[in-house]
């Protein structure tokens, strides 16, 4: 007896979340249900994807699905955000919970090729970094020579680090701790002279510290994360639309074209302003959206550059210069194909 | 004959002297208790120098020297004791998470309704307790999910009939009345085959069905809530309703596998035994992994199960095969001639069991019970391994918010969590023991 109901139960509870079954595109899907599910980052790294204390998401992560939701639906509010974990996050992606994973995810060519995702490209380019005190009197990491290093075990950090000093021939000690806060703590207390990880996290890192103007990052960056937002496998649609809104907020930034002077833009005779804001050409049909679907992106969301400064840029309590991810005519590696 | 002139007989009481001073009062108790021989009083002078060793530090880090107010972690910065202002600015996200600020009186309605069942139902002389039960278990569960969720269900039906009709919640009912029609007539069948009369075989089984038709009915009816989708659930809301979930299926669903383990039907006994014990080893975190990780893998793609209700499920099974084996100790306390005694009477086995041996044990098994509620209250905490930010992990969250970071606002938080946990687990402990002596009033 108890053996049917269980039965019925688990027959019942499949019906009721068997949701249907994956035949129309996900752009299909995202327009039927009326909004983007994104996955973004539940652990609240400042900058890229977090929460404030009355709920509110942002950082680049988090805008760059709002930019998809306003390519989509001209309306960034129409996102909704799955908070995931790092060990969860693939699964949510391919089990189709959430439609785009944007959540400081470093692309790698085994997660690109075995986990059934393709990675839309690079919002942001991280690389594992130093952080010292100022009093040190350090400017580069090739001055570190002897130096105890806080890092935390069990990571690629722990590889790179050991690689990049045997590399330069310089002695050092690494003091390892297993959770992130220890790791800073045994930094705060002078436990060592450097502590190590992904730049961007040192950045938020250091805004714990009980005084974070007497610490500083050194330029050096001895490894690539280059992180980015990701689709799933398999729906080359969707992949594209992703791709090029990438593209748009990074063109817009080219093109000098932010969310306050757009519209004066709509007059502009630079042809190429012009395809971007749909005006000549159609080129939002092909990928399923308007033809002014990248005026939208940029109207509601502001282009790379407005989006960077806003949540990680100088001005921002991270205070992260642009380096690497400047554009690539002012000196970065941020380049996007043009839009015709 | 009086006394006169035997001067040496009183001829009064004499008044009854206070106790020496030394024995009564602080002075007394102490000298009793805590210095009562040369060793004793060297333990007591030794152990009180640790407590007031240990306990100073953590009353200066949190009351003397901690912050009390501020608007960001300007106020903390310099501080060298708790920061309660970084507490009080996130106390709402503790409490529920994501959910959306102009939803929150939902999670309020379904908290001071449940309060509203349960106080009534832990003070024994308040009568009506059937209805009382009634409301807990029947009808505050199906509001209360309404309410969390949005009810407001769209049913598409999908165990079969996917290439007769396109999803629509009519495929929905029409698959569930086959279902039920099947199980029906499966039940008519065993019955016949049994040798029972067929006539009423299925109406306990009917009872259920058409109970479960009317909570899914009333899933789907649109009552105009916002759906708020459990991924923005979190903080003390998840934990209490992972718990809670986990406490009222486990106790159940526990009875039953105890049942079943000492039942002399092998195929009855053997499924039992090994339900439990596939159950009891396998650690909490990889049930809660398997069930977030790998089972969407296994499923269709397109088809996602809520990750809570994958979070709940596991943990009631888990749960119940712990509480299983703390009631089988229970049954098995209980002296055969109980059950002999039962038998003589002319009882069924499940009214032997109803009326016999379970009151028994179940009495003597409630520190085992609650040992388990407890411990599982504390597990949830478990389950921001599968990205559920339950009370913990919405602190943990929090901490790396970049206007309140500071070197003391991890720990404050810490210390916080383990207040509220040990406030609910001291009471889940307190009432225990309170009911514990009330049942036991025929032992002592």
């Amino acid at each position: 007896m108890n053996r049917k109901i269980a039965s019925i139960l688990v027959g019942a509870a499949m019906a009721l979340t068997g949701a249907t079954v994956a035949g129309a595109g996900t752009l299909e899907e995202v327009k039927a249900k009326g909004f983007l599910q994104c996955g973004a980052n539940g652990g609240n790294l400042i900058g890229f994807g977090a929460t404030d204390e009355k709920g509110e998401w942002s950082g680049i992560d988090v805008d760059f699905c709002r930019a998809m939701a306003a390519a989509i639906f001209n309306d960034p509010t129409k996102v909704k955000f799955t908070p995931l974990n790092a060990k969860e996050r693939f699964t949510a992606l391919q089990s189709g919970e959430v439609d785009v994973l944007s959540r400081n995810t470093t692309w790698t060519m085994s997660r690109d090729s075995s986990l059934g995702l393709q990675f839309v490209g690079v919002t942001y380019y991280d690389g594992q970094g130093f952080m010292v005190r100022k009093s040190l009197g350090v400017s580069s990491a090739l001055e570190l020579s002897g130096a105890k290093v806080c890092t935390q075990t069990g990571t690629t950090t722990e590889l790179n680090l050991a690689d990049y000093f045997r590399s330069h021939n310089m002695p050092y000690e690494v003091v390892a701790f297993e959770k992130n806060e220890e790791v800073l703590q045994a930094y705060e207390a002078g436990r060592c002279d450097a502590y190590t990880t992904d730049a961007s996290g040192l950045y938020a890192e250091r805004l714990k510290l009980t005084n974070p103007e007497e610490h500083m990052i050194l330029p050096e960056i001895i490894s690539k994360e280059p992180l980015g937002p990701a689709v799933r496998q398999g729906d080359d649609k969707w992949f594209t639309l992703a791709k090029w809104t990438l593209f748009a907020l990074l063109n817009a930034e080219e093109l000098g074209m932010t969310k306050a002077n757009i519209d004066e833009k709509k007059t502009s005779d630079n042809p190429e302003i012009k395809r971007f804001l749909g005006i000549e050409g159609n080129f939002g049909e092909p990928i399923g959206l308007s033809s002014d679907w990248a005026y939208n992106v940029i109207k509601n969301v502001g282009n790379y550059g407005e989006i960077f400064d806003a949540n990680i840029g100088p001005s921002t309590p991270l205070g992260i210069a642009r380096g690497l991810n400047n554009l690539w005519s002012k000196g970065g590696i941020q380049y996007a194909p043009p839009i015709r | 004959m009086n006394a006169q002139g035997q001067t040496f007989v009183s001829d009064a009481i004499l008044p009854a002297q206070p106790p020496p001073r030394n024995s009564v009062g602080v002075v007394g108790w102490m000298r009793q208790n805590l210095f009562s021989t040369p060793l004793n009083s060297l333990m007591t002078i030794v152990l009180l120098v640790f407590v007031i060793w240990a306990v100073t530090p953590f009353i200066r880090f949190t009351l003397i020297n901690a912050t009390w107010s501020g608007s960001d972690r300007q106020a903390c910065l310099q501080s060298t004791g708790a920061c309660w202002a970084y507490v009080k600015a996130y106390l709402p996200q503790f409490i529920y998470g994501r959910y959306p600020i102009d939803q929150r009186w939902r999670v309020d309605t379904v908290f001071v309704m449940l309060v509203i069942g349960m106080i009534p139902m832990l003070i024994p002389r308040v009568p009506y307790k059937q209805l009382n039960v009634l409301y807990l278990l029947a009808c505050f569960p199906v509001v209360a999910f309404i309410l969390l969720t949005g009810g407001n269900h769209r049913y598409t039906g999908g165990l079969f009939l996917g290439g007769v009709m396109p999803p629509s919640p009519l495929r929905f009912a029409l698959e569930y009345a086959i279902v039920s029609a099947l199980l029906l007539f499966a039940a008519g069948l065993f019955a016949r085959l049994s040798g029972k009369p067929v006539r009423g075989s299925g109406r306990t089984l009917g009872v259920v069905l058409g109970c479960i038709a009317i909570v899914l009915v009333l899933f789907g009816v649109d009552f105009g809530l916002v759906p708020v989708e459990t991924a923005n659930w979190g903080g003390l809301l998840v934990t209490l309703v992972v718990a809670i979930t986990g406490m009222v299926a486990s106790l159940p669903l526990g009875i039953l596998l105890a049942l079943g383990r000492r039942s002399e039907m092998p195929v009855v006994k053997l499924a039992s035994t090994l339900f439990i014990e596939v159950w009891r080893g396998v650690p909490l975190i990889t049930v809660l992994f398997m069930a977030s990780v790998m089972l969407p893998l296994f499923l269709p793609e397109g088809v996602t199960f809520d990750k809570l209700l994958r979070a709940l499920i596991g943990v009631a099974l888990f749960e119940a095969a712990y509480m299983a084996e703390t009631i089988r100790g229970g049954l098995q306390a209980i002296p055969r001639g109980q059950y002999e005694g039962a038998k003589a009477l002319g009882l069924s086995y499940w009214q032997m069991m109803r009326m016999i041996v379970l009151p028994q044990s179940l009495r003597i098994v409630i520190p085992g019970i609650v040992g388990s509620f407890i411990s599982l209250f504390k597990d949830t905490t478990l389950v921001i391994i599968i990205g559920l930010y339950d009370f913990l992990g919405q602190i943990q969250a929090s901490a790396n918010d970049a206007k309140w970071a500071s070197p003391v606002t991890g720990l404050t938080g810490y210390i916080f969590a383990a207040m509220v946990f040990w406030a609910f687990c001291f009471s889940m402990s307190r009432y225990a023991a309170f009911t514990e002596r009330r049942l036991d009033r025929g032992r002592r």
